[in-house]
């Protein structure tokens, strides 16, 4: 039995989804994190909303920065672990594939759930909400690179001993450009810009981890 | 498993033959050269009529920032050459240059902020290069966290060496990033005098550079007859075990 790639990828984003269904704290934990830095950064920075106002959106894109390394340790971990990937490694599921369904099911169960919390989170930090649209737009497209390097991550990491905490150092350098560009997405071409990093690394993201994917090697 | 000899350095005791005749050369000829050139820099060469004496750091730092940056890119082709000839001592090199182009890049850093002191005012700035250069030193980290996170030696370099070619791909748009968004905050006021340097102090920075040059190779070289040393031992214990086992 063999189906088409654009079918087969089809499918592997559903089960992702289907599972994220099934376990909610993997799309809502991520999500009250992000609502959470929204709501300590008042009682550290002051409550006066000029303040708060100004920041907002750079605290808002590094709850999500943050937030995004939740996912990771669970993402290839629990398919490794009761040999999925072996499963579908030897069906011949190439591990590009794989790995690009998975960052489009996390864009969508990660991204998704915090735009819908974003004016909630916004109203919090007393942003001015003429600028809201942009910078949901800009998140939306800085999640799909948050979400391509939590990918990559997860799949450096597969089989690794702990060391949760050493994956922000390999998340973040490499998140700095959507973030410094991201978080002023009323500068012009900022937006553009935002784009064009999270998109790079959407497209390199399928490789590298589809090559981890098979413990380095091919 | 035995794999065919295709490269004739990949043989790690013909290179390590190699390895062995050509490291205290690098090394006496490293040293010297940075002997001659710090001599010369903080001696001979004069001081910036604006910067004063502390300009004379310069020659270590500079040619820090060239190793780290340089160091990256190597540590990139080796990683790139393990992964399309399967060059066994590729591998090795990933190891072997990351801590050692951390070292620069902490080195840079540190200097840096020493100079930045008495020049800007203050230990830390948020320059478009100095926060390249911080970007860089964590990507350093990143890989070798990853090489360290998996017990499997030769999977953990694989992997450090998949980031490496990450990083590299991404690092002139972190750099751009990073100096786009430095020009938003500050104007060109302190900025480093990059384009022109005198010739009394362009050659002494030209020969310590060199002489950093070597000493980076030489420690490389050094690093990676550990790790097969390494290697070595521990591929006699399990043999060791097994026998007696």
């Amino acid at each position: 039995m063999s189906i088409g790639t654009g079918r087969l990828f089809a499918l592997l984003v559903r089960r992702d989804l289907a599972l994220m269904a099934a376990r909610p704290g993997e799309w809502l934990l991520p999500m009250l994190f992000f609502l959470l830095v929204a709501i300590i950064l008042p009682f550290a920075l002051g409550p006066q909303p000029a303040v708060l106002g100004r920041f907002a959106p750079g605290i808002l894109w590094v709850g999500a920065l943050l937030a995004s390394l939740m996912p990771v340790a669970t993402l290839f971990a629990l398919d490794s672990a009761d040999g999925t990937l072996d499963q579908l490694a030897v069906r011949g599921v190439a591990g590009e594939l794989l790995a690009a369904a998975r960052m489009l099911a996390l864009w969508l169960g990660f991204a998704g759930p915090l735009l819908v919390i974003l004016p909630l989170a916004a109203l919090l930090l007393a942003m001015d909400m003429a600028g809201l649209g942009m910078l949901a737009l800009a998140l939306a497209m800085g999640c799909l690179g948050l979400c391509a390097l939590a990918v990559v991550a997860a799949s450096l990491t597969i089989g690794a001993k702990g060391g949760g905490g050493l994956v922000a150092l390999v998340v973040v350098p490499l998140a700095v450009p959507m973030l410094l560009f991201g978080s002023r997405p009323a500068e012009p071409g900022a937006l553009l810009l935002t784009s064009a990093a999270a998109l790079l690394l959407a497209a390199i993201a399928p490789f590298a981890a589809g090559a981890a994917l098979r413990g380095g090697q091919g | 498993m035995a794999t065919p000899d295709l490269h004739a350095y990949a043989n790690p005791l013909r290179f390590r033959r190699l390895a062995v005749a050509f490291t205290p050369w690098l090394l006496l000829a490293g040293l010297g050269l940075l002997g001659a050139g710090l001599y010369a820099g903080l001696f001979l060469a004069p001081a910036d009529y604006l910067q004063g004496e502390s300009v004379r750091i310069m020659y270590v730092h500079v040619p820090s920032a060239w190793l780290a940056l340089g160091g990256y890119l190597g540590m990139a082709i080796a990683a790139l050459s393990a992964r399309i000839w399967r060059h066994p001592l590729a591998d090795l090199c990933v190891q072997a240059i990351a801590p050692i182009g951390a070292l620069f890049a902490g080195i840079c850093l540190v200097t840096g902020s020493i100079w930045g002191r008495p020049t800007w005012g203050t230990w830390w700035v948020w320059d478009g290069r100095l926060t390249s250069m911080l970007l860089l030193f964590l990507l350093y980290l990143g890989v070798i966290a990853i090489i360290h996170l998996h017990e499997d030696r030769a999977r953990g370099h694989r992997m450090a060496g998949l980031l490496a070619i990450i990083g590299t791909i991404n690092l002139p748009i972190i750099k751009f990033s990073v100096e786009w968004w430095n020009s938003l905050h500050q104007p060109a006021s302190i900025r480093l005098s990059g384009s022109a340097i005198h010739a009394d102090m362009l050659w002494p920075l030209m020969l310590a550079a060199l002489g950093f040059l070597l000493l980076f190779a030489a420690m490389v070289l050094m690093r990676m007859r550990t790790l097969i040393a390494g290697q070595r031992a521990e591929a006699r214990a399990r043999r060791l075990a097994a026998r007696l086992g």
